[in-house]
């Protein structure tokens, strides 16, 4: 293990911490934004955008109805989806300069809490017994196995353009600064990202949010059998991971250490609308793939970043 | 190396990746359309403006993009080919090895010792399109396919070609157009017959004698 990076302030700088709250408050108001600009691409009113905040308050007040098969495993699940992702984010340099913890290889890290999400959520469902589960739950393992090695591609690509092995400079200064010498690869990079969040976080064309048919869905189908608080965090816990593929996203399109504190937090705001906005885009005009074609796209993406790599290392 | 030939030859490289990965005919054939677009757009971002680089231009356009994509396209209404690609091997291998061609371009074009050396990414490109229509000539069962995957390999090698444009004659240049559209033109007609012959355009089943 590195030791944590030169004793940042006893206190974590403030701007971080505000961006972090930002990012954490404008998070579940993501799939609305996506859910609209799908409903009036398509002529319709569409729900409000902040849908969730509502379902999320109706969730929390709700009683825990536990299906008698499941043991601690079940409970278990939820939690450390929220408690792994929030971790994630603190890692992420959400004003664009300092992240709240960083050390040397922390993008390895970034990706391993949320491969421990997921590793949560998939054995909750695979505590209760269902088939149904099973499925949802092989189906995201299998699509995982294919979207880990396309992020850790990205971020590899990444920590090649900058030459820096934290996120926090990986996103930082120098990114800005590699922008001029390889716009290129670094473009291509942020497109493979973009397509990696459509799958990471079961939005179209890889999965369709809309449903709940089970023989269609990847990973909402896991998670059946929660309820309650439960299934409140199970769904807070999704559109944090999407705000934090979507402050990727925006961090490489739009390094931002130049900028002062209140400036950046605002772009950063303004970014993960536009990811939204540009998921719900690509969800109106973009049919659902088939299972099996999933894979080959996530490939795609990845073969997107090995090209950057191979651009960066020429 | 002006950034713009840069963004084309990347956009090459990444319409050899479109070959590969689309399911269906139209795209792929869409795709080549594509490619031949860049390869007519780059000699004249690479050298300087002249009566040579123009012509040179617009008859690359005019039957990389436009001649040859449509004469794909007619042959597949034509013989009503069932409108999905075939590969042998799958489209997720066949990414995987392209992105293994495209290493292997850069490696060999570090060291490619070339008489004039040209800009860093018109070889690897060059290789790259070379590679990945060899990729597609053997690994597609259609014999439409194959046309395409030659296709892709004269790209390259008009993309080798370009590194050399100040020396090569021009009338040499308009003879490999002129070569590779009576090829095509060839391959459309023996196509065609296959269909009628025998009502598939797999040409795996050439390797058995029929009656």
């Amino acid at each position: 293990m590195s030791p944590l990076s030169p004793p940042s302030p006893a206190l974590p700088a403030l701007p971080a911490l505000a961006a972090l709250a930002v990012l954490l408050l404008m998070a579940p108001a993501l799939p609305g934004i996506a859910v609209k600009t799908k409903a009036l691409l398509t002529g319709r009113r569409g729900a409000p955008v902040m849908q969730l905040y509502h379902d999320l308050w109706k969730l929390l007040r709700k009683r825990t109805l536990l299906n008698p098969a499941t043991t601690w495993l079940f409970r278990a699940g939820p939690v450390a989806v929220i408690v792994s992702t929030v971790a994630a984010a603190l890692l992420l340099p959400l004003d664009g300069r300092a992240a709240i913890l960083s050390f040397a290889g922390d993008l390895v890290a970034f990706a391993g809490l949320l491969a421990l999400g997921r590793f949560a959520l998939v054995l909750a469902g695979l505590d209760t017994g269902s088939s149904f589960e099973g499925m949802g739950a092989s189906r995201e393992v299998t699509f995982a196995a294919f979207a880990e090695p396309g992020l850790l591609l990205c971020l590899a690509a990444l920590a090649l353009a900058t030459g820096d092995l934290t996120l926090r400079g990986m996103l930082g200064a120098p990114l800005a600064a590699a922008w001029p010498r390889a716009a290129a690869p670094l473009a291509l990079v942020g497109i493979s990202l973009f397509v990696l969040l459509l799958a990471e976080c079961s939005r179209g064309p890889v999965d369709d949010p809309a449903t709940h048919l089970e023989l269609t869905m990847i990973h909402e189908v896991i998670v059946l059998d929660h309820g309650g608080p439960d299934f409140a965090l199970v769904l807070l816990g999704g559109a944090l991971k999407l705000a934090l593929f979507g402050a990727l996203v925006v961090g490489v399109f739009a390094p931002r250490a130049g900028l002062g504190a209140a400036a950046a937090i605002a772009v950063l705001a303004a970014g993960l609308a536009a990811v939204a906005v540009g998921v719900g885009v690509v969800e109106s005009v973009m049919a659902r793939l088939r299972l099996s074609r999933v894979p080959q796209l996530l490939v795609g993406a990845s073969a997107l970043a090995l090209f950057g790599i191979l651009l960066l290392l020429r | 190396m002006p950034p713009a030939a840069q963004l084309l030859l990347l956009l090459v490289m990444l319409s050899d990746f479109a070959v590969l990965a689309t399911t269906r005919l139209s795209g792929c054939i869409r795709a080549l359309a594509a490619q031949g677009l860049l390869l007519g757009a780059l000699p004249l971002v690479l050298a300087p403006l002249s009566a040579h680089t123009v012509v040179l231009a617009l008859g690359t356009v005019a039957v990389k993009a436009v001649v040859l994509p449509r004469f794909l396209a007619w042959a597949i209404r034509e013989a009503s080919v069932r409108r999905e690609v075939e590969p042998l091997v799958g489209f997720v291998a066949s990414l995987l090895l392209g992105a293994g061609a495209v290493a292997l371009a850069f490696g060999i074009a570090a060291r490619l010792p070339l008489a004039r050396m040209p800009d860093a990414l018109l070889v690897p490109a060059a290789l790259a399109t070379l590679m990945i229509g060899f990729i597609v000539l053997t690994t597609r069962r259609k014999a439409i396919t194959q046309v395409v995957g030659y296709l892709m390999l004269e790209n390259g090698i008009y993309l080798f070609g370009l590194t050399q444009t100040a020396s090569v004659p021009f009338l040499l240049e308009l003879g490999v157009l002129l070569d590779v559209f009576v090829g095509v033109f060839v391959m459309g007609i023996v196509v065609f017959h296959i269909n009628r012959e025998i009502d598939s355009l797999d040409s795996e089943q050439l390797t058995e004698p029929a009656d």
